[in-house]
């Protein structure tokens, strides 16, 4: 499950939450930061991931992806050549090609994912995976190595990525959005980017961050003409009771301008046919926290199980 | 406020930066109206990816490196009192390098070389974080025509915003790393170098001879234009630094952006980069976060399913029990907005503390997708001291 979405939108949170309910239910689930940012250790309130993964909580695994050493890895495995002690000075060579060569670093990384599904080390892998800008070449890779390399391992390897990758059974994007015009826009142009470039499969929309309505149509009415019986609020509550009033229809306009863009989405999913064809919007509602952490991570855990399975997990109790 | 005018008046280049989903483009955008405003002469905004209803606002329909002038009617009819002239262009990366391989090459067969191999646009795209790269190179193109008072530069987003900084050195190396000398040596008489071959017998099992061949060619003919790509890395990394030049962070007061921010402003400083400003975007009011909001907010609660109610009906004439609903929703729902608004005047606090100017936009409402809305947002930028 690749989680991917513009930059802000909370794609670390999502992944970190949806790798929680996927441990919380049984299934052993690694989860894998792709840009080394920091931001999953962040998540889990973990010193520091590395490329061996960490088990942050039962049945739950987390590591970072680490090109140079998942090159590493993979000569080991499919390399046999007694060499690997000579290339830890190259480490910047390796960078090097890497960063020329199109596609090999995202593909060493790619590659080390669909390893693990394919030796069936986990259940379920979660990638946090790279902004909505660089997912599709990293996704992509296996493809455009195996139109670019014409000969080599790289090459061998790629059609058995491309396997795992397209299998709409195994591999799924979920791509976070908040209810805001470029992240919904940008969500839209990454759903028609990774059918026309890649083989992969969206399977998700996740919306988040969606404030909850505060007021029914009639009672919206009221708010309108609150002003007109601000002095009876003041004499209550003191003359700060306006910037309270104030703070409601700030919120309500906030909800109102995100819901708009969230029709927009919802129209583009309806009509846009076999690119997201019934694809679902899940909602994660605002927590008011802006903070990352497992606390945050916990509550939106909870708010995907409400949404996607409102039975409780058998016998797992809530973190927190 | 004085600082944002005085930034605007005394530099000839703004960069403006920050993490993703920040408002950056839209900043940008309304830092050169600020200017415009305020001053005359040629103002140059360079965008990235702005939102298409803005781009279509700034009459950027075509997109291109060749800059387009904002209509002066367009901004009378906006209601936006400009006293310079507002010009915009976007950042198109694949053109940009094109031109940069033309500019470089030694002759026309390099250049066509280049331009025709399989692998130079894939190249392009990936290395050396050539859109970085590439953002910096215009503004040291635009700035060197002297056809403009001032430049403005919206970077593109990137995973870590240093990268931008990093990026004309990066090209220095890259030129100068043995690797590319490596490359760039005939393949056969690689293989007797002692000290490469280890790598490329792994590169070559790795990666297959033939496709090392293709970066080896692509490469010797990158090489070729060394002299020149190196040259001009170096002064764009001196305009960087050059006094004329002012970054602008731009950041939400959210845990993310500002921590970003913060570790952007300090690494200005620490390299001898001039940080002009630091731009607060979306920003809750102040008021919310006070102790009398709260505690208004507590009594509205109290009161909002007695006589309180009873006489706000009364005067709007509306049903007792959506009234008291009304009230109690607001006065529960305060307590969210006011953690965050205490949060953020916290975030608020160390972030002044780093730059010389903290200009604080409060969260207006929608998108701003016109002059109009840029207009009053460098009004706000201009009054948000």
């Amino acid at each position: 499950m690749w989680v991917t979405g513009k930059g802000g939108v909370g794609k670390t949170t999502v992944a970190a939450a949806i790798a929680e309910v996927a441990a919380r239910h049984g299934r052993r689930t690694l989860v894998c930061e792709m840009d080394a940012k920091g931001a999953l250790a962040t998540a889990f309130d973990v010193g520091e991931l590395g490329f061996e993964p960490t088990e942050v909580a039962p049945q739950l695994f987390a590591m970072a992806m680490n090109t140079e050493d998942s090159l590493r890895e993979y000569l080991r495995l499919f390399v046999r050549i007694p060499l690997l002690g000579r290339i830890g000075p190259l480490a910047s060579t390796f960078d090097f090609v890497a960063d020329a060569a199109p596609g090999v670093k995202e593909i060493l990384g790619v590659g080390k994912l669909c390893y693990e599904v394919r030796e069936r080390h986990y259940d379920l892998i979660v990638v946090d995976a790279e902004a909505s800008g660089h997912i599709v070449s990293q996704i992509g890779a296996p493809k455009v190595i195996a139109d670019l390399v014409q000969v080599g391992l790289v090459r061998d390897q790629t059609q058995w990525m491309l396997d795992i990758l397209d299998d709409p059974m195994r591999t799924g994007v979920a791509v976070v959005t908040t209810p805001e015009e470029m992240p919904v826009t940008e969500t839209i142009d990454l759903l028609g980017r990774l059918r026309d470039e890649t083989g992969a499969h969206a399977s998700a929309v996740i919306a988040n961050r969606v404030l909850p309505a505060m007021f029914s149509r009639r009672e919206q009415t009221v708010v309108d003409r609150l002003d007109d019986a601000m002095d009876l609020l003041v004499d209550v509550a003191g003359p700060a009771v306006a910037t309270v009033v104030d703070a409601a229809r700030l919120t309500e306009t906030r909800r109102s301008t995100g819901a708009d863009h969230l029709d927009r989405l919802r129209q583009w999913l309806e009509s846009s046919g076999d690119v997201a064809d019934g694809l679902p919007i899940i909602t994660v509602p605002e927590l008011f926290s802006r903070g990352s952490g497992p606390r945050v991570v916990s509550l939106v855990a909870q708010a995907l199980t409400d949404e996607l399975d409102p039975e409780p997990p058998s016998g797992a109790g809530r973190r927190g | 406020m004085a600082e944002l005018d005085n930034l605007l008046a005394s530099r000839e280049m703004i960069l403006v930066a920050g993490s993703g989903g920040v408002g950056k483009t839209t900043i940008a955008a309304a830092l050169g109206v600020a200017a415009a405003q305020r001053h005359k002469g040629r103002i140059l905004v360079i965008t990235v990816d702005p939102a298409r209803r803005l781009a279509t606002a700034l009459g950027l329909d075509e997109f291109g490196n060749t800059p387009v002038r904002i209509d002066p009617k367009a901004f009378v009819a906006a209601g936006v009192k400009v006293r310079g002239e507002v010009w915009v262009a976007m950042l198109d990366t694949k053109a940009g390098w094109d031109e940069l391989i033309t500019r470089h090459a030694p002759d026309d067969a390099t250049r066509d070389a280049v331009l025709a191999n399989p692998l130079y646009e894939n190249i392009t795209s990936r290395f050396v974080h050539s859109h970085e790269y590439l953002a910096m190179e215009q503004l040291h193109d635009l700035h060197a025509t002297g056809d403009f008072d001032l430049v403005i530069v919206d970077t593109p987003p990137s995973r870590n915003a240093l990268s931008i900084l990093d990026a004309p050195n990066r090209m220095i190396e890259f030129f100068g790393s043995r690797l590319l000398r490596w490359l760039t040596v005939p393949y056969r008489s690689r293989l007797f170098t002692v000290a490469s071959k280890p790598f490329y017998q792994v590169a070559d099992r790795v990666l297959g001879s033939r496709f090392l061949q293709d970066i080896a060619d692509f490469f010797v003919l990158f090489q070729a234009m060394e002299g020149g790509f190196v040259r001009r890395a170096k002064e764009v990394e001196a305009l960087l630094r050059d006094p004329r030049t002012a970054f602008v962070v731009v950041t939400t007061l959210e845990t993310a952006p500002s921590y970003e921010a913060r570790y952007l402003a300090r690494s200005l400083i620490e390299r001898g980069m001039s940080l002009g400003a630091i731009v607060a975007n979306r920003v809750l009011p102040a008021a919310l976060a006070t102790s009398a909001a709260a505690e208004s907010a507590a009594a509205l609660l109290e009161h909002a399913d007695r006589e309180l109610a009873d006489s706000v009906a009364a005067r709007l004439d509306a049903p007792r029990k959506q009234v008291s609903s009304v009230l109690e929703q607001i006065a529960t729902r305060f307590d969210d907005v006011a953690l965050v608004a205490a949060r953020e005047s916290d975030r608020r606090s160390e972030l002044a503390d780093l730059a010389p100017a903290l200009l604080v936009v409060p969260w207006l409402e929608g998108d701003i997708h016109d002059l109009a809305g840029l207009g009053a947002l460098a009004g706000h930028l201009r009054n948000g001291g």
